[in-house]
Protein backbone atom coordinates (compact mmCIF):
# COMPACT_ATOMS: atom_id res chain seq x y z
CA UNK A 1 0.00 0.00 0.00
CA UNK A 2 1.37 3.40 -0.98
CA UNK A 3 0.55 6.45 1.12
CA UNK A 4 1.58 9.84 -0.22
CA UNK A 5 2.93 12.57 2.07
CA UNK A 6 2.78 16.05 0.57
CA UNK A 7 5.61 18.51 1.12
CA UNK A 8 4.72 22.19 0.83
CA UNK A 9 7.26 24.99 1.26
CA UNK A 10 7.32 25.29 5.04
CA UNK A 11 6.14 21.75 5.85
CA UNK A 12 7.93 20.51 8.99
CA UNK A 13 6.49 17.12 9.85
CA UNK A 14 6.54 15.40 6.47
CA UNK A 15 9.50 13.20 7.51
CA UNK A 16 7.79 12.14 10.73
CA UNK A 17 4.57 11.45 8.82
CA UNK A 18 6.46 9.28 6.30
CA UNK A 19 8.09 7.43 9.20
CA UNK A 20 4.69 6.80 10.80
CA UNK A 21 3.41 5.45 7.48
CA UNK A 22 6.38 3.05 7.31
CA UNK A 23 5.93 1.91 10.93
CA UNK A 24 2.27 1.20 10.17
CA UNK A 25 3.38 -1.15 7.40
CA UNK A 26 2.81 0.93 4.28
CA UNK A 27 5.16 2.51 1.76
CA UNK A 28 5.50 6.29 2.11
CA UNK A 29 5.63 8.20 -1.18
CA UNK A 30 6.88 11.79 -1.27
CA UNK A 31 4.58 14.18 -3.12
CA UNK A 32 5.50 17.73 -4.10
CA UNK A 33 2.94 20.53 -3.83
CA UNK A 34 3.98 22.06 -7.15
CA UNK A 35 3.39 18.91 -9.21
CA UNK A 36 0.17 17.64 -10.70
CA UNK A 37 1.07 14.05 -9.83
CA UNK A 38 -0.43 11.92 -7.06
CA UNK A 39 1.80 9.01 -8.17
CA UNK A 40 -1.07 6.51 -7.94
CA UNK A 41 -1.02 6.51 -4.14
CA UNK A 42 -3.80 4.79 -2.19
CA UNK A 43 -4.13 7.58 0.40
CA UNK A 44 -2.63 11.00 1.13
CA UNK A 45 -1.33 12.67 4.30
CA UNK A 46 -0.95 16.46 4.58
CA UNK A 47 1.63 17.01 7.32
CA UNK A 48 2.09 19.70 9.93
CA UNK A 49 4.24 22.79 9.61
CA UNK A 50 3.87 26.35 8.40
CA UNK A 51 3.22 26.08 4.67
CA UNK A 52 3.97 29.37 2.95
CA UNK A 53 4.88 30.79 6.36
CA UNK A 54 1.17 30.98 7.31
CA UNK A 55 1.06 34.10 5.08
CA UNK A 56 -2.47 35.40 4.53
CA UNK A 57 -4.05 32.68 6.75
CA UNK A 58 -2.70 29.33 7.92
CA UNK A 59 -3.05 26.89 5.03
CA UNK A 60 -4.65 29.41 2.67
CA UNK A 61 -1.99 29.60 -0.01
CA UNK A 62 -1.07 25.91 0.21
CA UNK A 63 -4.74 25.06 -0.39
CA UNK A 64 -4.43 26.72 -3.83
CA UNK A 65 -1.20 24.92 -4.82
CA UNK A 66 -1.25 22.79 -8.01
CA UNK A 67 -1.29 19.38 -6.31
CA UNK A 68 -4.22 20.38 -4.08
CA UNK A 69 -6.49 20.55 -7.14
CA UNK A 70 -5.68 16.87 -7.72
CA UNK A 71 -6.16 16.04 -4.02
CA UNK A 72 -9.59 17.72 -3.96
CA UNK A 73 -10.71 15.86 -7.10
CA UNK A 74 -9.39 12.51 -5.80
CA UNK A 75 -10.97 13.07 -2.37
CA UNK A 76 -14.34 13.63 -4.04
CA UNK A 77 -13.75 10.24 -5.65
CA UNK A 78 -13.18 8.63 -2.24
CA UNK A 79 -9.39 8.81 -1.80
CA UNK A 80 -8.61 8.74 1.95
CA UNK A 81 -6.95 12.01 3.02
CA UNK A 82 -5.57 12.86 6.47
CA UNK A 83 -4.64 16.42 7.40
CA UNK A 84 -2.56 16.92 10.53
CA UNK A 85 -2.29 20.40 12.11
CA UNK A 86 -1.25 22.62 9.18
CA UNK A 87 -2.60 19.84 6.94
CA UNK A 88 -5.99 20.20 8.68
CA UNK A 89 -5.83 23.96 8.09
CA UNK A 90 -5.10 23.31 4.40
CA UNK A 91 -8.05 20.90 4.08
CA UNK A 92 -10.42 23.46 5.62
CA UNK A 93 -9.09 26.19 3.33
CA UNK A 94 -9.48 23.85 0.35
CA UNK A 95 -13.13 23.26 1.25
CA UNK A 96 -12.69 19.51 1.85
CA UNK A 97 -13.54 19.92 5.54
CA UNK A 98 -15.98 22.34 7.20
CA UNK A 99 -15.05 25.14 9.58
CA UNK A 100 -11.77 26.99 10.03
CA UNK A 101 -8.78 27.16 12.37
CA UNK A 102 -8.05 30.52 13.96
CA UNK A 103 -5.67 32.12 16.47
CA UNK A 104 -5.71 30.34 19.84
CA UNK A 105 -8.05 32.07 22.27
CA UNK A 106 -5.18 32.71 24.74
CA UNK A 107 -2.88 33.88 21.90
CA UNK A 108 -0.06 31.55 22.98
CA UNK A 109 1.54 28.71 21.09
CA UNK A 110 0.59 25.57 23.02
CA UNK A 111 2.85 22.52 22.97
CA UNK A 112 2.00 19.56 25.20
CA UNK A 113 0.85 15.96 25.40
CA UNK A 114 -2.90 16.03 24.89
CA UNK A 115 -5.73 13.71 25.82
CA UNK A 116 -8.27 13.00 23.10
CA UNK A 117 -11.48 11.01 22.95
CA UNK A 118 -12.17 9.15 19.71
CA UNK A 119 -15.77 10.03 18.85
CA UNK A 120 -15.87 8.18 15.54
CA UNK A 121 -14.11 4.83 15.15
CA UNK A 122 -15.53 4.19 11.69
CA UNK A 123 -13.78 6.74 9.46
CA UNK A 124 -11.05 5.66 7.05
CA UNK A 125 -8.43 6.87 9.58
CA UNK A 126 -9.86 5.70 12.93
CA UNK A 127 -11.02 2.07 12.64
CA UNK A 128 -8.04 0.88 14.74
CA UNK A 129 -9.61 2.63 17.74
CA UNK A 130 -12.64 1.83 19.86
CA UNK A 131 -15.53 4.26 19.93
CA UNK A 132 -14.98 6.48 23.00
CA UNK A 133 -11.35 5.37 23.45
CA UNK A 134 -9.10 7.93 25.13
CA UNK A 135 -5.65 8.43 23.64
CA UNK A 136 -2.69 10.77 24.22
CA UNK A 137 -0.79 12.46 21.39
CA UNK A 138 1.19 15.72 21.24
CA UNK A 139 -0.51 18.95 20.26
CA UNK A 140 1.51 21.98 19.11
CA UNK A 141 -0.16 24.97 17.52
CA UNK A 142 -0.72 28.71 17.64
CA UNK A 143 -3.72 28.77 15.32
CA UNK A 144 -5.62 25.66 16.32
CA UNK A 145 -8.90 27.09 17.56
CA UNK A 146 -11.59 25.28 15.56
CA UNK A 147 -14.51 27.59 14.74
CA UNK A 148 -17.65 27.53 12.64
CA UNK A 149 -21.05 29.21 12.88
CA UNK A 150 -23.19 27.74 15.68
CA UNK A 151 -25.71 26.39 13.18
CA UNK A 152 -22.90 24.61 11.30
CA UNK A 153 -21.50 23.18 14.55
CA UNK A 154 -24.97 21.85 15.42
CA UNK A 155 -25.22 20.26 11.99
CA UNK A 156 -21.74 18.67 12.28
CA UNK A 157 -22.57 17.27 15.71
CA UNK A 158 -25.90 15.99 14.41
CA UNK A 159 -24.20 14.25 11.49
CA UNK A 160 -21.52 12.75 13.77
CA UNK A 161 -18.73 14.56 11.96
CA UNK A 162 -16.60 15.21 15.07
CA UNK A 163 -13.85 12.55 15.00
CA UNK A 164 -11.76 13.48 18.05
CA UNK A 165 -12.43 15.80 20.96
CA UNK A 166 -10.03 17.27 23.53
CA UNK A 167 -10.23 15.80 27.04
CA UNK A 168 -8.35 16.97 30.13
CA UNK A 169 -8.34 20.57 28.95
CA UNK A 170 -8.89 22.40 25.68
CA UNK A 171 -5.48 23.64 24.45
CA UNK A 172 -6.65 26.44 22.15
CA UNK A 173 -10.28 27.40 22.80
CA UNK A 174 -11.74 25.24 20.03
CA UNK A 175 -15.53 25.30 19.83
CA UNK A 176 -17.07 22.38 21.70
CA UNK A 177 -13.58 20.91 22.37
CA UNK A 178 -13.38 19.78 18.73
CA UNK A 179 -9.91 18.48 17.83
CA UNK A 180 -10.76 16.88 14.50
CA UNK A 181 -13.58 16.47 11.99
CA UNK A 182 -14.39 14.31 8.98
CA UNK A 183 -16.02 14.66 5.60
CA UNK A 184 -19.57 13.38 5.11
CA UNK A 185 -18.24 10.11 3.64
CA UNK A 186 -15.72 9.55 6.47
CA UNK A 187 -12.77 9.37 4.03
CA UNK A 188 -11.23 12.80 4.72
CA UNK A 189 -10.15 13.51 8.30
CA UNK A 190 -8.38 16.54 9.75
CA UNK A 191 -7.12 17.05 13.29
CA UNK A 192 -4.88 19.56 15.04
CA UNK A 193 -2.99 17.09 17.32
CA UNK A 194 -0.05 15.13 15.89
CA UNK A 195 -0.51 11.35 15.78
CA UNK A 196 2.72 11.01 13.77
CA UNK A 197 4.64 12.15 16.88
CA UNK A 198 3.18 9.31 18.96
CA UNK A 199 4.26 6.19 17.11
CA UNK A 200 7.32 5.04 19.10
CA UNK A 201 7.89 4.78 22.86
CA UNK A 202 11.34 6.39 22.55
CA UNK A 203 10.11 9.70 21.17
CA UNK A 204 6.38 9.94 21.88
CA UNK A 205 4.17 10.09 24.96
CA UNK A 206 2.43 6.93 23.67
CA UNK A 207 2.13 4.88 20.51
CA UNK A 208 -1.55 5.79 20.19
CA UNK A 209 -0.94 7.83 17.04
CA UNK A 210 -0.04 4.76 15.02
CA UNK A 211 -3.72 3.80 14.97
CA UNK A 212 -4.53 6.55 12.46
CA UNK A 213 -2.02 5.11 9.99
CA UNK A 214 -2.95 1.44 10.51
CA UNK A 215 -6.65 2.30 10.15
CA UNK A 216 -6.28 3.47 6.59
CA UNK A 217 -4.61 0.19 5.58
CA UNK A 218 -7.77 -1.62 6.72
CA UNK A 219 -9.93 0.96 4.93
CA UNK A 220 -8.04 0.40 1.68
CA UNK A 221 -8.33 -3.38 1.93
CA UNK A 222 -12.06 -3.03 2.52
CA UNK A 223 -12.51 -0.58 -0.38
CA UNK B 1 -3.77 51.37 -13.61
CA UNK B 2 -6.34 51.61 -10.85
CA UNK B 3 -6.36 50.88 -7.20
CA UNK B 4 -8.79 48.52 -5.50
CA UNK B 5 -9.07 48.14 -1.74
CA UNK B 6 -10.30 45.01 -0.02
CA UNK B 7 -11.08 44.99 3.72
CA UNK B 8 -11.39 41.70 5.54
CA UNK B 9 -12.68 41.32 9.11
CA UNK B 10 -13.72 38.35 11.21
CA UNK B 11 -17.48 37.78 11.24
CA UNK B 12 -19.13 39.25 14.35
CA UNK B 13 -19.86 35.79 15.78
CA UNK B 14 -16.18 34.71 15.59
CA UNK B 15 -14.27 35.84 18.67
CA UNK B 16 -11.18 37.95 18.03
CA UNK B 17 -8.52 37.37 20.71
CA UNK B 18 -6.08 39.70 18.95
CA UNK B 19 -8.61 42.53 19.07
CA UNK B 20 -9.27 41.73 22.74
CA UNK B 21 -5.53 41.96 23.48
CA UNK B 22 -5.45 45.41 21.87
CA UNK B 23 -8.49 46.42 23.92
CA UNK B 24 -6.70 45.25 27.08
CA UNK B 25 -3.65 47.36 26.21
CA UNK B 26 -5.83 50.42 25.57
CA UNK B 27 -7.41 50.00 28.99
CA UNK B 28 -3.96 49.87 30.63
CA UNK B 29 -3.02 53.05 28.75
CA UNK B 30 -6.01 54.84 30.22
CA UNK B 31 -8.23 54.80 27.13
CA UNK B 32 -11.14 53.48 29.09
CA UNK B 33 -13.76 54.81 26.68
CA UNK B 34 -12.93 52.24 23.99
CA UNK B 35 -15.54 49.49 24.30
CA UNK B 36 -14.43 47.02 21.63
CA UNK B 37 -11.64 46.39 19.10
CA UNK B 38 -11.99 44.11 16.08
CA UNK B 39 -8.92 43.74 13.89
CA UNK B 40 -8.72 42.73 10.26
CA UNK B 41 -6.74 42.99 7.04
CA UNK B 42 -6.58 45.76 4.48
CA UNK B 43 -5.41 44.85 0.97
CA UNK B 44 -4.50 47.40 -1.68
CA UNK B 45 -4.44 45.96 -5.20
CA UNK B 46 -3.10 47.81 -8.20
CA UNK B 47 -4.66 46.43 -11.36
CA UNK B 48 -4.17 47.10 -15.03
CA UNK B 49 -6.90 49.14 -16.73
CA UNK B 50 -10.42 49.38 -15.38
CA UNK B 51 -11.01 46.90 -12.57
CA UNK B 52 -13.23 43.93 -13.43
CA UNK B 53 -15.60 43.87 -10.47
CA UNK B 54 -16.62 40.22 -10.92
CA UNK B 55 -13.01 39.06 -11.08
CA UNK B 56 -11.99 41.18 -8.07
CA UNK B 57 -14.94 39.93 -6.06
CA UNK B 58 -13.86 36.38 -6.86
CA UNK B 59 -10.28 37.17 -5.75
CA UNK B 60 -11.57 38.72 -2.54
CA UNK B 61 -13.99 35.94 -1.68
CA UNK B 62 -11.90 32.93 -2.68
CA UNK B 63 -8.39 33.90 -1.59
CA UNK B 64 -8.12 37.17 0.35
CA UNK B 65 -10.91 36.19 2.74
CA UNK B 66 -12.15 32.88 4.09
CA UNK B 67 -15.95 33.27 3.88
CA UNK B 68 -16.39 30.63 6.60
CA UNK B 69 -15.10 33.06 9.22
CA UNK B 70 -14.57 36.43 7.54
CA UNK B 71 -16.59 39.20 5.93
CA UNK B 72 -15.13 41.04 2.98
CA UNK B 73 -15.70 44.56 1.61
CA UNK B 74 -14.58 45.50 -1.87
CA UNK B 75 -13.88 49.19 -2.60
CA UNK B 76 -13.63 49.98 -6.29
CA UNK B 77 -12.37 53.37 -7.46
CA UNK B 78 -15.10 55.88 -8.29
CA UNK B 79 -15.81 55.86 -11.99
CA UNK B 80 -14.72 59.00 -13.82
CA UNK B 81 -16.34 60.06 -17.04
CA UNK B 82 -14.05 61.63 -19.54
Amino acid sequence: MRIGVITFPGSLDDVDAARAVRLAGAEPVSLWHGDHDLKDVDAVVLPGGFSYGDYLRAGAIAARSPLMADVVAAAHGGLPVLGICNGFQVLCEAGLLPGALTRNSHLHFRNRDQGLRVERADTAWTTSFEQGQQIVVPVKNGEGRYVAADADLDRLEGEGRVVVRYVGGNPNGSSRDIAGVTSADGRVVGLMPHPEHAVEALTGPSTDGLGFFTSVLTAMVAA
Amino acid sequence: MSQVVVDVVLKPEISDPQGQAVLGALGRLGHTGVRSVRQGKHFVLEVDGDPDEAELRQIAETLLANPVIEDVELHLPARTTD
